[in-house]
């Protein structure tokens, strides 16, 4: 589109989401509407509201037999140049990410929920996946994103009275200044 | 008896050095691999870079028994507390080389979760340089260290500081801590 | 039932809160609750928890893997409660990652899981190289399955190496060490470094193989498998090792996969899943190998599993060398992969594209992917996202080990303190992944 304005009519437009071709996604998007699915680099990633995030991977292990929650972590766009967002998702500065693999139909699928910033809580997928009892501690740990419901919702790699969330954009990597001999000032 | 009619079954040498032969040639190391450096370390402990022909095979676990801390890899804030302890525990004369860069000076990683440096916690003798340092230069630091153990320069430097060596004044008067 | 507690009890566990003083991440004393008990002149009933004790093993200690603390409530001999306390290698790797740009990140990742740095600096290259919808030579691609083939058998050796002493069979600390100098002695030749590499970057690899490299590599094979038959001998059928590990720290498939756990652990419970074979990366359909898999998920089926293992990699490596694609050791982009050093003598233009890659890096458009592979632990996955800069907005790995650690409490629970080494030896977990 050469023409500014005719672009800007078709930000204003409402964005169609994109119909999933993949199954399970197909499957996800039709049991809880108001998710969205993104094919991610050859990969199929659903979108869905962070309030279902426990209800998706119960769906998933009981009736998609997706026998294993591979990870989950998160994410912090607070300094993102572009950010990478399919059509139909409202942003958040935080985003879950849960990866699950199934082996009996050797497929995975991505689930992201988007996590706003002053409502940092999402519910814990440790009664679905024992397994995703560590992954969830670590998130804690480097974002402060609290799962509710996790037995042991503790810091596991930070000392236990450690302040802040290291992985947060806006917690500094503390560099320590170095100098060296003859240097004018350190770098 | 006169000097010439003693059949000659013994030497004669100084107190001090026969003493600083024998912490030389039988260091014990203690086993303080946290990373990749121990790998290496155990490479030198193994059959091809032997350090077995030092007289530095045994790896002791407990602290009360070795003489050497080889702090061998990147002590991060949660290792700190444990590694004075585990230095505290040694018994004296006791002996800190620092394994590669990121026990010498934090090495690649300048941020939050990692020490820069060791000798800030515990006082170090030798760094050895590398990420990490083969085999080859990690002997090089361990025999720095034996010849100056052999020439006594280390002891002497400690009585010289007010610390006895320590970065820190420590507390004596506070309880020891229990556990381990 | 009302709560009554001895003073014995009470200063007790007043007693471990003072010991214990890092709070939430201790095991903390199980609440004593005490019917009152009418004993009517006989003896007073025994309680079975009042011997226990709570241990800490670690992080300092001669068999654990690196700096990993095991908290054990203790029954006499028997390990009532075991639970891992870890972070005491955690370097902001993560973080770090997120300052480095993408030709720098590789030297960052490489130190993760130290034992195959090959495999953490592969699976971080393919995630950019996906990200960049780029694909690499197919010369790059069997240089790297070669590699990360000989790096499954230098870490499977260090396995052996560890596991035979942590078991008691001490000599086997210097054969594992043995047969993997050799393996490293190869790498340095062909990567430049013994560990720690940096050698797989996106776009390729850094340097093409060195003359020679053919005879060497089977030499190695040669070696190498010599070396392993010996292992065999020694211990496959040795009754002490027997004893000390066959239904030693059972496990079940439904456990591993609920909990998450990959690799090793998962197959030698009888579930033969190798992402090299499910989900093929690299060149790994187009050449002949096994899965190996156990059949009751103990300690002596992940041990001979991987001794397998050492013997499928030495047929791929073999494979490797004989059908190596000649041409391009990189993808011929300039924005992307450095020049040979030479041509910086001679072209203007490769100077500056020298100094751009390795002051600046290139961009990567944004976008999110999660890309595994197979490493010696198990599945190891990097979750990146990209914002179109020159550094990721998110560089995550997801380590194996971190994962199977958590098998340790239920093999652990129930088994005496000699064979919860060897249950924490066998998951085989390198704490620079756990800890990252």
């Amino acid at each position: 589109m050469a023409d500014d304005e005719a672009r800007e009519d078709v930000h204003e437009a409402e964005p169609t989401p994109v119909a999933p071709d993949d199954e399970v996604a197909a499957a996800i998007v039709e049991r809880f509407p108001g998710s969205q699915f993104d094919r991610s680099h050859g990969q199929p990633v659903v979108y869905v509201d962070r309030a279902v995030l426990a209800d998706v991977a119960g769906f998933l292990r009981d009736e998609q037999q997706f026998t294993m929650c591979v990870d989950i972590t998160a994410t912090d766009h607070l300094l993102d140049g572009v950010r990478y967002v399919p059509a139909g998702v409202a942003v958040e500065r935080y985003e879950v990410v849960a990866n699950f693999l199934s082996h009996v139909r050797n497929r995975r699928v991505r689930i992201i929920c988007e996590v706003p910033a002053d409502d940092l809580s999402v519910p814990s997928l440790t009664a679905v996946y024992p397994g995703t009892n560590f992954p969830e501690r670590e998130t804690y740990d480097f974002y402060g994103i609290d799962f509710v419901g996790h037995p042991d919702l503790t810091r596991i790699l930070m000392p236990d009275d450690w302040e802040g969330h290291p992985l947060r954009k806006d917690y500094p990597p503390a560099r320590v200044p170095v100098t060296f001999k003859g240097d004018p000032h350190p770098r | 008896m006169p000097l010439d009619q003693i059949p000659h079954n013994f030497m004669t040498a100084r107190l001090e050095d026969v003493v600083r032969w024998g912490r030389r040639n039988s260091v014990f190391p203690a086993t303080f691999g946290l990373a990749c450096c121990a790998l290496e370390m155990m490479a030198t402990g193994a059959a091809h870079y032997d350090l077995a022909r030092f007289g530095m095979e045994v790896f002791r676990a407990s602290p009360r028994q070795a003489d050497l801390m080889i702090v061998a890899g990147r002590v991060s804030q949660k290792m700190a507390p444990v590694l004075r302890q585990v230095y505290d525990q040694m018994v004296e004369p006791k002996w800190v080389i620092s394994m590669g860069v990121c026990a010498s000076s934090g090495g690649m990683f300048n941020n939050y979760a990692i020490v820069q440096g060791v000798d800030q916690i515990v006082p170090v003798d030798v760094y050895v340089p590398g990420c990490p340092p083969g085999p080859e230069t990690l002997m090089h630091g361990i025999l720095t260290l034996h010849e100056q153990i052999r020439t006594g320069e280390l002891l002497r430097r400690r009585e010289a500081s007010p610390t006895g060596g320590a970065a820190i004044q420590l507390d004596t008067s506070a309880p020891a801590p229990a556990g381990i | 039932m009302s709560e009554i507690r001895s003073d014995e009890e009470q200063l007790e566990e007043e007693r471990l809160e003072r010991q214990t003083s890092e709070g939430a991440q201790e095991l903390q004393p199980r609440v004593r609750t005490k019917e009152v008990v009418l004993t009517g002149g006989g003896m007073w009933p025994e309680d079975e928890l009042d011997d226990t004790m709570i241990i800490n093993m670690g992080p300092q200690h001669p068999s654990t893997h690196g700096v990993l603390r095991l908290m054990m409530e203790l029954d006499s001999e028997e390990v009532l409660r075991i639970k891992p306390v870890i972070g005491y290698l955690h370097t902001g790797m993560e973080k770090t990652g997120e300052e480095l740009t993408y030709v720098q990140g590789g030297t960052n990742v490489t130190r993760m899981d130290y034992a195959a740095p090959l495999s953490n600096e592969l699976v971080y290259s393919m995630a950019v190289e996906r990200l960049l919808d780029i694909e690499v030579t197919p010369r790059a691609t069997w240089i790297r399955m070669m590699l990360v083939e000989l790096n499954r058998m230098s870490s499977h050796l260090l396995f052996q190496a560890t596991n035979g002493m942590d078991i008691g069979a001490v000599s086997m600390m210097l054969y594992g060490w043995r047969e993997r100098e050799e393996v490293l002695r190869y790498l340095e030749y062909v990567t430049g470094l013994r560990m720690n590499h940096n050698f797989i970057r996106p776009g390729g690899v850094a340097a093409d193989l060195p003359d020679g490299w053919q005879e060497r590599v089977l030499e190695l094979c040669d070696t190498v498998e010599h070396g392993v038959s010996e292992y065999d001998e020694l211990l496959s059928e040795n009754p002490i090792w027997r004893e000390r590990t066959v239904g030693i720290g059972l496990i079940t498939t439904e456990e591993c996969l609920a909990r998450s756990i990959t690799g090793p652990i998962l197959r030698s419970t009888g579930f033969a899943w190798d992402l090299r074979k499910a989900q093929p990366y690299l060149a790994y359909d187009e050449v002949d190998f096994d899965v190996v898999y156990g059949a009751n998920g103990d300690v002596f089926d992940r041990y001979r599993l991987r001794l397998a293992e050492i013997f499928e990699s030495i047929k791929i490596v073999r494979q490797c060398v004989e059908r190596m694609p000649a041409g391009d050791y990189r993808v011929q982009d300039k924005k992307l992969t450095p020049p040979p050093r030479a041509r910086i003598d001679e072209s203007m233009e490769a100077l500056i594209h020298h100094f751009k890659l390795f002051t600046e890096g290139f961009k990567v458009p944004a976008g999110e992917t999660y890309l595994s592979i197979e490493s010696p632990r198990g599945e190891i996955g990097c979750y990146m996202v990209s914002d179109g800069s020159g550094k990721p907005v998110r560089m995550h790995i997801r380590g194996p080990s971190f994962y199977n650690l958590q098998s340790i409490e239920p093999m652990g629970t129930g088994s005496l303190v000699a064979d919860a080494i060897a249950i924490v030896s066998s998951v085989d977990p390198i704490m620079g992944e756990v800890d990252r």
